[in-house]
């Protein structure tokens, strides 16, 4: 497997301090949702992302509230990184009024637009057209923002993925195609269901770099998106980076995971695990203490538990609502008794 | 004693009795087998659907004929009306109806239009099973019911079967069709059970079926609003009114004539749809009726759908948004007030 071998640059005491913090909101934040969900207390279909947390976040370092992120079904830890308030998010999950969404979107459809986290989405290859939607505007009005399209495996045999990539080639856009590769699109396996080796070796067939790296390691997806989102902003167009990463839990919560292998799961939870390498590489750098990474993690916990009982003790949406935003401007009649 | 199973059950049965009798009925769609190619997988541990609706097929049909697809709605479905065209006859699963968004032109340009663009010289024996329906907490893109949507299209058959005994009838019934046939399944439905005779048998499409007879009031719903319709019915006997459920049961063809028929003998008529209510299957019989059974009616005719807003995610905000026996009473009501035959 080509590894991209770019050295880290940058990675300072106060971005190490973030990303870890981050990368610890989206495992605890996941983790607590496993539980809530096992306990009944969470509706509808939840998709986690824990394992992954090292790509949201090597991705999201580079960016700001001015760049744009199309997401995925698992689409919680893209929203972590990018800013969304844990308080507002476990609240959506909820289906509360206090939610990112008013309780409208839930788990599959959570957004922030005012963060530049334009939704999950319900639907697989959602993204690619819509990233390069944005990042059309980002050149058109000459903002300097870059859009990423994260996506999964599965979204890669997608039809929207080449006309997506495509328009994106042409146009030069300013995007970054990322491909989350955990190895299976639902229950199957990338292998069975791609025609290809690596997806960033698609990158080939519309001339644009594809990188291929260890997605469980945040300094490898760092220095990647790193290249590829100033490439972006200084106008030279798309590339896509593969991560190849895995994910902690099943497709969606209830998935028993049959399909994975023991040895597999075993060894991605224990020291494959992103957030154990990249603490092993701060104390290897020295960039930050034991104390304050137990520190973050503690600071963490916390901000979790804050947001369950934010979310427990919100109200439901009101009766009005749910007639609302359908439109700007033309208040629609329910006519569902009519 | 008639034999009890699942709505889920009642369709594996269906799949599994065509599957036997011809060989070229297959099944394709994510994860309709589940785990492909992976070594340690045993068949029975294998998803067998999302919902599980299919567990087992591939067992006993092989992984030829219970073929697992990529995530790519408009190659597998474009695939079908091809191998239906050339001289299979696949049953297509769209895991949520929703998806038809990625995959309309397959169905919309290519199958359904076939045979009319080569003046009668094609057929497409592909029947697509999809789920649909609110209830579920699955929010705005895997919630909708996008059957009138078929329904308005010349050249597909649209399929809702309300109760495990249709559902399993109406899907061999599909599978022998020579016509592409859009056979949609609520989610909420699954585990209902139902009488469901062992062997091979098939409701014909276009046959609609009065589920409980009436004299006062002819409530037709659609799918599972059957079963709201029913509820409502109940309460309605309470208060005196006589109401009469029509299960149209296919939505094309539609059985005109059990809808009229049942309006001619009431006067009155509510239809219960849970789609949106803009150009839906309740607007459609709603017009049937003022076109061809004006003359039957006591009053205005009502329907009962969902708001003129997507599925939304919250659970107090989803239990309003659909139909319920409440508000059909509600429109009874509304709808003889004014009428001294009828005291409620």
């Amino acid at each position: 497997m080509k590894v991209s071998e770019e050295t880290v640059q940058g990675i300072t005491a106060e971005k190490a301090s973030w990303m870890y913090q981050k990368m610890c909101e989206i495992r605890k934040f996941e983790d607590r949702v496993h539980e809530l969900f096992g306990q009944g207390v969470l509706p509808g279909f939840v998709h986690l992302y824990a394992g992954e947390e090292a790509v949201a976040v090597g991705v999201c370092a580079h960016l700001d509230d001015n760049d744009s992120i199309t997401s995925t079904h698992r689409g919680h830890g893209h929203c972590i990184a990018k800013g969304c308030e844990l308080d507002g998010m476990m609240a959506e999950l909820f289906g509360k009024a206090t939610g990112l969404c008013n309780g409208k979107g839930g788990s599959m459809h959570i957004a922030d637009v005012e963060k530049g986290m334009l939704g999950a989405n319900g639907i697989v290859g959602g993204g690619f057209p819509l990233a390069a939607g944005a990042a059309l505007t980002s050149k058109l009005k000459k903002t300097g923002a870059v859009a990423v399209c994260f996506f999964g495996d599965g979204a890669g045999n997608h039809g929207t993925f080449h006309e997506g990539i495509n328009l994106a080639a042409i146009w030069n856009l300013p995007v970054v195609f990322v491909a989350e590769n955990n190895g299976y699109a639902e229950a199957t396996p990338f292998e069975y269901a791609s025609s290809c080796t690596n997806i960033a070796d698609r990158a080939k067939g519309y001339n644009i770099p594809g990188d291929i790296v260890d997605g469980k390691d945040a300094t490898a997806v760092y220095a990647a998106a790193q290249k590829a989102v100033e490439r972006a902003r200084n106008g030279e167009g798309p590339s896509l980076i593969e991560c190849k990463t895995y994910r902690n839990y099943g497709h969606f919560e209830g998935d028993a995971q049959k399909y994975k292998p023991d040895v597999e799961k075993k060894s991605h939870l224990e020291e494959l695990d992103a957030l154990r390498k990249f603490r092993e590489y701060i104390a290897s750098e020295g960039l930050l203490t034991d104390a304050e990474l137990d520190d973050i993690e503690e600071r963490v916990d916390h901000a979790v538990e804050v947001a369950v009982k934010f979310a427990e003790e919100s109200p439901m949406p009101a009766e009005e609502d749910l007639t609302k935003d359908v439109y700007v401007s033309y208040e629609t009649h329910d006519r569902g008794d009519v | 004693m008639a034999r009890i199973i699942t709505f889920s059950e009642a369709i594996k049965e269906a799949m599994q009795l065509a599957m036997r009798k011809d060989e070229n009925v297959i099944l394709m769609g994510e994860d309709v087998a589940g785990g492909a190619e992976v070594d340690h997988l045993q068949d029975d541990e294998a998803w067998g659907g999302v919902m599980g609706v299919t567990g087992g097929l591939v067992q006993e049909f092989g992984r030829d004929r219970v073929l697992d697809t990529p995530i790519a709605e408009a190659g597998y479905i474009g695939a079908a009306v091809t191998n239906a065209a050339t001289g299979m006859r696949p049953v297509a699963e769209l895991m949520f109806n929703d998806f038809i968004g990625s995959c309309l032109d397959e169905v919309m340009n290519q199958g359904a239009k076939l045979r009319y663009m080569f003046g009668g010289k094609a057929k497409v024996p592909l029947t697509i099973r999809t789920m649909h329906g609110a209830g579920f907490r699955a929010a705005a893109q895997h919630s909708q019911s996008l059957y009138g949507m078929f329904t308005a299209i010349p050249g597909i058959k649209v399929v809702v079967p309300s109760t495990p005994y249709d559902a399993k009838g109406l899907l061999l019934a599909a599978i022998e069709d020579d016509d592409p046939v859009v056979f949609f399944e609520d989610k909420t439905l699954y585990n209902v059970n139902g009488e469901v005779p062992e062997g091979y048998y098939t409701v014909p499409l276009g046959q609609g079926e009065i589920k409980r007879p009436g004299n006062e009031l002819t409530i037709v719903g659609i799918g599972k609003q059957v079963q709201t319709a029913l509820e409502a019915a109940e309460q309605l006997t309470a208060k005196g009114i006589d109401a009469e459920v029509v299960d149209p049961r296919s939505l094309s063809p539609l059985d005109e004539s059990i809808i009229l028929d049942s309006v001619m003998k009431t006067g009155r008529l509510v239809i219960v749809d849970e789609a949106n209510p803009r150009c839906n299957v309740a607007t459609d019989i709603a017009a049937l009726v003022a076109d061809k059974g004006f003359d039957y009616l006591d009053a205005p005719i009502k329907r009962v759908t969902a708001p003129h807003c997507p599925v939304p995610f919250s659970p107090a905000l989803e239990d309003i948004y659909l139909p319920s026996a409440e508000k059909i009473l509600k429109v009874v009501s509304e709808m003889i007030e004014d009428d001294t035959t009828v005291t409620m």
